[in-house]
């Protein structure tokens, strides 16, 4: 080797980790443009939700600047949190969703553990099955329902349409497959002996679920809880075609055909209601965030 | 405590078979291990005894009864896997007590007999720790400790130290040992290493292919294979094969390697060896320890020979030598004094009170 040489390798070797450092920044910096751009166009509508929520109709009219409140007055959150039918679109969505959150465990638990852990004839084909129905668009699904539903008025004379419960019988049809789906993958996750273990120490299938899997899958189930809450609280198409009269509404539906009366937009009190409507989803994701991201990202590495 | 009698015991996965009719006896109290290369269907074996899989013919009993369709946890069979199988949410106390919880056994009596297995695998100071705050070793006495506690008929341990590392394999098997030792229980262990299974068992089962080739003491198995896997399975390095042809010679037989060397057969081994004259598809089997530095002394049955070493390995106590016969490699073990050098010509002798003439075709130790 040359002196030339030596020297040039040295020079090498002394400039690569100054080399990974501005690598470094560099991708740091294109990070936190790109994170910023995505900030801003993300909660730029919560903002003027906000701001407009703190205006009276008369400022929001007046077409002053739209991003400042020159007297905020929270009018808007006394009158919707005093009035009946806000209230009542409120439980009715608070019953909904836990109701909806309740059957869709109940349901998706031990579908997902039989499906991930009995093998049973077909249990590979259903576990499929599960997904696709999950891949069929919502907006397909409402008409048929709609039909079904009308001919079950027809055999049984059971009245299923305009009454708020009717939600708790169509949202577990979109939240259970994907919640079946999510807890599969958790449950295939859990070491096939641990089960093993706990059938040799005498444990049915039932108490191997229950003092075995959902303590060990907690993180998964709570991904799926929240999942199936927030379908139940922002659905939206299902209890506008299915819900009519206002004591059967809930939130979303509710905020957008009583607040707006004909032709008047009552913009403060929708911004104010679409953004308590927004509070308990935002509240739960807050607090389970940490487990929500374990649970969706759980079986990409083994531990 | 219970015998255990696995009556032409099979096994079938979508038509490939896994074991293939094994009939074995295990007394109460013993302690056997299964052992040989992996898919040979030793752990099949244990996992049907312990009723993780169907069986598909013949019978299992424990106690006398037959429990093929007997559910696992009815068995009262405790097992210990090779990952621990700890549950991760619940701490040392509870993961031990967890199967005398579900049988409904009185608080005291899970306390007391808990303690007692924490004593005697010394973890009661570990009692009130969740898994992942164990070290390996730790992991391996809880799930140890779990099957102790509910003082089961038969204990199943499937490759329980193959997670370790070498240092603390060594300990726990010791460990292991111990504890049989202590509470008696029949026990079936299964494992691919021959170390353990020849250091562990009372009586080992050697397994290939599906079909149990030996059972036996660990010395009987090492000094009378009765085939050549067990011959090859046993002992480490594992034992020398060279075709080899039986002639007669005056005063007895010998075995003729090459045109250089050539062994005379013990006298007591004639009489047995003879209608297997002139036969071309015979092996000679030989272990590396009996293959030796030359003595001062002539010895019986030590007969010299001249070989030229490829390769030397010392290990401190010994050097292992390899050379080939016939194109076929040789190891030997020698003094690390006797002055083994690669590449230079060496004097060795055979101790030919343990070798062994193999039928190449059935693979049987003649």
């Amino acid at each position: 080797m040359t002196a030339a040489a030596q020297r040039s390798a040295t020079v090498l070797r002394a400039a690569r980790p100054a080399s990974m450092r501005r690598d470094r920044r560099r991708a740091l910096f294109w990070s936190y443009v790109f994170l910023i751009i995505f900030v801003i166009f993300f909660l730029t509508p919560p903002i003027y939700m906000l701001i407009t929520s703190l205006k009276t109709s008369a400022e929001i009219s007046a077409a002053t600047n739209p991003w400042w409140v020159f007297a905020p007055t929270l009018q808007n959150y006394i009158e919707l949190l005093t009035s009946p039918v806000y209230l009542t679109f409120f439980r009715n969505s608070a019953v909904v969703s836990v109701l909806v959150v309740v059957i869709s465990m109940l349901v998706s638990i031990p579908a997902a553990f039989s499906l991930s852990r009995m093998r049973f004839w077909g249990s590979t084909t259903l576990a499929t099955g599960v997904f696709l129905t999950y891949l069929i668009p919502d907006t397909l699904l409402f008409i048929p329902l709609f039909k079904i539903f009308a001919f079950l008025h027809d055999l049984t004379g059971i009245e299923f349409i305009n009454h708020w419960w009717v939600l708790i019988i169509i949202y577990p049809t979109l939240t259970i497959p994907f919640c079946t789906w999510i807890m599969i993958g958790y449950f295939s996750s859990i070491p096939k002996e641990l089960d093993e273990a706990a059938l040799m120490d005498g444990a049915g299938y039932m108490q191997t679920l229950i003092m075995i899997f959902i303590p060990v899958a907690l993180p998964g189930i709570i991904a799926a809880t929240i999942f199936a809450f927030t379908v139940s609280w922002a659905q939206f198409l299902y209890p506008l075609a299915f819900t009519t009269s206002a004591d059967q509404l809930v939130l979303p539906v509710g905020i957008v055909t009583t607040l707006i009366k004909g032709d008047v937009f009552n913009w403060g009190q929708i911004m104010t209601g679409a953004l308590l409507g927004a509070a308990p989803p935002l509240v739960i994701y807050a607090f389970l965030m940490d487990y929500y991201i374990a649970g969706l990202t759980a079986g990409a590495t083994k531990g | 405590m219970a015998e255990v009698t696995l009556r032409q015991v099979t096994k079938t996965y979508d038509d490939t078979p896994a074991v293939r009719g094994i009939d074995l006896q295990i007394l109460d109290k013993e302690f056997v291990v299964l052992v040989g290369p992996s898919g040979c269907g030793k752990s099949t074996t244990l996992r049907m005894i312990a009723g993780l899989e169907d069986i598909t013919g013949g019978e299992i009993l424990v106690g006398g009864a037959v429990i093929n369709d007997v559910p696992p946890k009815d068995r009262d069979i405790a097992m210990v896997f090779q990952n621990y199988a700890l549950y991760p949410h619940m701490t040392v106390y509870e993961n031990m007590s967890f199967g005398l919880r579900l049988k409904k056994v009185a608080k005291d009596e899970i306390r007391v007999r808990v303690e007692n297995a924490a004593r005697i695998l010394d973890i009661s100071a570990l009692l009130e720790r969740k898994p992942k705050q164990l070290s390996g070793g730790q992991r391996q006495r809880v799930a140890m400790g779990r099957a102790i506690v509910r003082n089961p008929k038969v204990f199943l341990f499937d490759e329980p130290l193959s997670n370790l590392d070498a240092k603390l394999r060594v300990q726990m098997r010791i460990e292991i040992k111990r504890v049989h030792q202590k509470v008696r229980t029949t026990t079936i262990y299964v494992t691919h290493d021959q170390v353990e299974a020849m250091t562990l068992a009372d009586r080992v089962v050697v397994m290939n292919d599906g079909l149990i080739e030996q059972v036996g003491a660990p010395n009987d198995l090492y000094h009378a294979p009765k085939t050549k896997f067990v011959a090859g399975f046993i002992g480490s390095p594992a034992m020398n094969f060279a075709p080899c042809k039986l002639e007669e010679m005056a005063g007895g037989l010998q075995v003729r390697l090459n045109e250089d060397i050539a062994f005379p057969v013990p006298q007591g081994r004639a009489g047995r060896y003879r209608p297997h004259l002139h036969r071309s598809d015979l092996l000679f089997g030989l272990r590396p320890e009996h293959i030796l530095e030359r003595r001062s002394q002539p010895e019986p049955n030590l007969h010299a020979f001249d070989v030229t070493l490829e390769v030397t390995e010392p290990m401190g106590m010994e050097t292992l030598v390899y050379f080939r016969v016939n194109g076929t490699e040789v190891c030997g073990r020698v003094n690390p004094n006797a002055g083994a050098k690669a590449g230079a010509p060496m004097r060795l002798v055979a101790d030919l009170n343990n070798m062994h003439l193999i039928d190449d075709a059935s693979g049987k130790v003649l």
